[in-house]
């Protein structure tokens, strides 16, 4: 080390906010892979989705009754709207966490988390009522 | 240093000396590229996404609670502007997949060259513009076809 070289700090930082300023944020990784890793989970499921898109397309409702009532359907469907809104919900807050700052911040994210909770549990209920009802179909 | 905001500016290099950072320029001096046109678009898409399918949702409530709650989402899937909705999620969807598959291959160390990045722009476009129309024209289509069979049934 060059002992002529001392590092001068001229601004009114105490050395212990200068140490906190220091390195990694220690959390985030967790949240970035948690939103590539549901990423990857969505790309089969969107292939599933599309075709039963065109399956669908077009269809009464009692088709989707029919079709939402065999279990096959029902599993990926949940698994669909569970990751779909859990991936909403990690990417709209790298939304806020850019653009809300200061007080705002802690509000905004607990109202986001909250209405992705709701519209998932929404989904999800709505998923269960198609597979958990009594079969229209004669003989069944 | 004469100005209490440079403090701000103060920050420090590996090896722990003092230096001042650089100050990021403003976003309207820089020149129009497309990479910057498609990373917010893949954001806007996201979120375009996402109200589509809180809207889906919808779709699948009305499924579960009965024939009229269905046919008063009908109304709207069978109405121009409801079809324009469903188009736009469509690109919306295609587009931050196809930018999402991208970042997938970012983050595993492919394609993050600059002049990579600048050769692929072009080519997500096509794709996401080439998938969107395949798809809004192919489901457009079958629920066309599906209606009238039942209408002649």
């Amino acid at each position: 080390m060059n002992a002529s070289h001392t590092p001068r700090i001229d601004v009114m930082r105490s050395q212990l906010g200068r140490a906190r300023g220091l390195g990694s944020a220690k959390t985030g990784v967790d949240h970035w892979w948690l939103e590539r890793m549901s990423a990857v989970a969505l790309v089969p499921l969107s292939g599933w989705f599309v075709l039963q898109v065109l399956r669908l397309a077009g269809a009464e409702q009692q088709d989707v009754v029919e079709w939402g009532g065999k279990p096959a359907n029902a599993s990926m469907l949940l698994a669909l709207m569970i990751l779909t809104f859990y991936h909403m919900q990690l990417g709209l807050q790298v939304i806020i966490d850019d653009y809300v700052h200061g007080k705002a911040h802690l509000p905004a994210s607990l109202l986001l988390k909250g209405a992705a909770l709701l519209i998932g549990l929404f989904a999800v209920i709505a998923v269960l009522k198609l597979a958990l009802a009594p079969s229209t179909k004669a003989g069944a | 240093m004469q100005d209490v905001r440079d403090a701000l500016y103060i920050g420090h290099r590996s090896d722990g000396t003092l230096t001042r950072r650089p100050m990021s320029p403003h976003l309207q001096v820089y020149r129009f590229r497309l990479s910057m046109f498609l990373s917010i678009a893949n954001r806007a898409a996201g979120v375009a996404a996402a109200a589509g399918s809180a809207l889906g949702v919808c779709w699948l409530n009305a499924a579960s609670k009965g024939p009229e709650s269905f046919k008063k989402v009908q109304k709207v899937t069978r109405n121009p502007l409801g079809k324009l909705a469903l188009a736009g999620w469509t690109l919306a969807l295609v587009y931050h997949f196809v930018a999402g598959l991208r970042h997938l291959a970012w983050d595993a160390g492919y394609r993050f060259e600059k002049k990579q990045i600048n050769e692929d722009g072009p080519v997500a476009v096509g794709v996401t513009v080439g998938a969107t129309l395949v798809l809004v024209a192919s489901i457009f289509g079958v629920a066309a076809c599906r209606s009238r069979k039942k209408k002649a049934s």
